[in-house]
């Protein structure tokens, strides 16, 4: 067992060794730009970007045409939210999405709502999910799109998508879901779910970084975006630049693989995590777990750990390597906005860890883990003096703070 | 690290910070109430790993110092010796403010101990 063990899996994910051998040949040998049109190096490339918007069709349940390549799920975010908001203004100008979206959501409907368009940014419940009735309530017939992610970055928690995607058809209203996280995880079906539009990442599917992708409908209905980067006309003219070949080809293969490993991944992966769970929950008293257990993602576990702030933790744990929804770094102070918008108290979001495994964690790996966490807890109790006024019997929640904002 | 008897009324303990930010630190300071020098000082800390080395080093400081001396370590100090980033002087600063709570409860408990014993003697 190498250190440090790395299970930060929602970051990013290291490349699969298929894939990169997938790349290699599209660096130095079958290096031509894929629209050159006139000689076999383009046309070799072409039929690699080809290849790959199969594969990624296939995963997600599209026809290849569908497929917009860009620079990852950031870009596509933008492009769908923005290319809707653009190119529908006629008919609209209301968009709802929920608090606990990605910031590459959130920031560009805030962008947006300075050109006046109107957001509404649905609340969550404790577990982490939207109220289907609120989302019906807050459609008018104003409303041009809905964007809500599939799976979320922090706690992993599977939002109802398929319902959201009826509701929306339902009204004729758009739907976008950022499905960064979900991808090759978890089936995703556009036509069963009725997705418009839909945002991948390669990074978080054991692909390289710097490349993703865009699912745009083209039948019932045929959805129009304007182009946010203007250009040569690439992508049907949705997105001009260069393909990146190599990053595409990468894309494509770590598409396919998940397709075939998915089911017996996951169940894998929810072994692991079930036991990673388990052991930390029979060696520690206060640790919760933060969103529904039952929808979500397999590898994700989300947990706060009373009276132990989040950083010191990880610096405890050492060698290995997770996040935390402690903003010590961050300049407000404030922990993470996921957490918050779940109703999990400021002092509990200091306090919490995400584990995300991946398709090369082992069990034994996961056992350590448990281990250093518990013990690593453990010391920083002792060293905690909420954990010492807790002990007292006094009510951290009734108590005074002399640095209370 | 560690706690000494609050009760104590040569030791001050001071509390600064707060959960929702992700700091609050306690420091004890046991003075001699003759010669006001503080023999020992113990921490505990909710926080990050600096703000834990800010603490941990407060107390390293303030040990064989008199009260005054303590007052005088400023969080710049701290800043300079741990050569925290920009974005950990907070930590420093309320190391700082630990220092001086610790020490303004001593002070305030050594008041009230001669308020009693005046009260006493004018009997």
């Amino acid at each position: 067992m190498k250190t440090p063990i790395y299970m930060d899996y929602h970051a990013t994910t290291p490349l699969d060794p298929r894939v990169l051998e997938a790349m290699l040949p599209y660096f130095t040998e079958k290096f031509g730009n894929a629209a050159s049109r006139n000689h076999s190096f383009g046309w070799v490339a072409e039929q690699a970007v080809d290849k790959s918007r199969e594969q990624i069709a296939d995963l997600i349940g599209a026809s290849p045409k569908e497929i917009v390549f860009t620079s990852g799920a950031t870009e596509s975010n933008n492009l769908a939210i923005k290319g809707v908001a653009e190119m529908y203004a006629e008919r609209g100008n209301h968009i709802i999405t929920a608090v606990t979206e990605h910031k590459a959501v959130l920031d560009t409907c805030k962008r947006l709502e300075k050109r006046g368009i109107q957001v509404t940014f649905l609340p969550v419940g404790k577990d982490g999910l939207i109220d289907l009735d609120q989302l019906r309530a807050s459609i008018t017939s104003r409303t041009i799109l809905i964007s809500i992610m599939h799976a979320n970055n922090e706690i992993g928690v599977l939002q109802p998508v398929r319902e959201i995607g009826r509701i929306a058809k339902q009204h004729s209203v758009l739907f976008h879901t950022d499905a960064t996280q979900a991808a090759g995880k978890t089936p995703v079906n556009v036509i069963e779910d009725n997705i418009d539009l839909m945002s991948i990442s390669a990074h978080k599917m054991y692909g390289p970084k710097g490349i993703g992708a865009l699912y745009v409908r083209r039948k019932n209905p045929r959805v129009q975006l304007t182009a946010q980067m203007d250009g040569g006309g690439h992508e049907r003219g949705m997105r001009s630049g260069t393909l990146n070949v190599t990053g595409i080809v990468g894309l494509g293969e770590a598409c396919a693989i998940c397709q075939r490993e998915m089911a017996e991944e996951s169940v894998r992966l929810t072994g692991l995590r079930d036991r990673l769970k388990a052991k930390i929950e029979a060696g520690l008293g206060e640790v919760y777990v933060n969103g529904s257990m039952e929808h979500r993602l397999s590898n994700n576990l989300n947990m706060s750990f009373a009276y132990v702030e989040g950083e010191s933790l990880l610096m405890g744990i050492q060698d290995v390597a997770v996040s935390s929804g402690s903003a010590c770094t961050s300049a407000t102070l404030e922990p993470s906005y996921v957490l918050r918008a779940l109703g999990v108290g400021d002092d509990l979001a200091h306090t919490s860890i995400r584990f995300g495994l991946g398709r090369f964690n082992t069990q034994e790996e996961v056992d350590y883990v448990a281990e250093r966490v518990i013990e690593t807890v453990r010391k920083l109790r002792e060293l905690s003096p909420l954990y010492e006024m807790a002990k007292e019997g006094v009510d951290l929640k009734s108590a005074h703070w002399p640095g209370e904002r | 690290m560690g706690a000494l008897d609050k009760d104590d009324p040569a030791v001050g303990t001071g509390m600064v910070g707060a959960p929702e930010c992700g700091d609050v630190l306690k420091l004890q300071v046991k003075v001699n109430p003759e010669t006001g020098v503080i023999e020992d000082a113990k921490f505990k800390t909710f926080g990050c790993g600096s703000a834990i080395a800010s603490s941990s080093l407060a107390t390293e400081w303030v040990k064989g110092r008199t009260v005054d001396q303590a007052l005088e370590i400023k969080n710049v100090e701290i800043v300079s010796e741990l050569s925290l980033p920009p974005v950990k002087i907070h930590c420093s600063v309320l190391a700082e403010d630990a220092i001086k709570a610790a020490i303004s409860d001593y002070k305030k408990k050594q008041e009230a101990k001669a308020h009693d014993s005046g009260d006493a003697q004018s009997d």
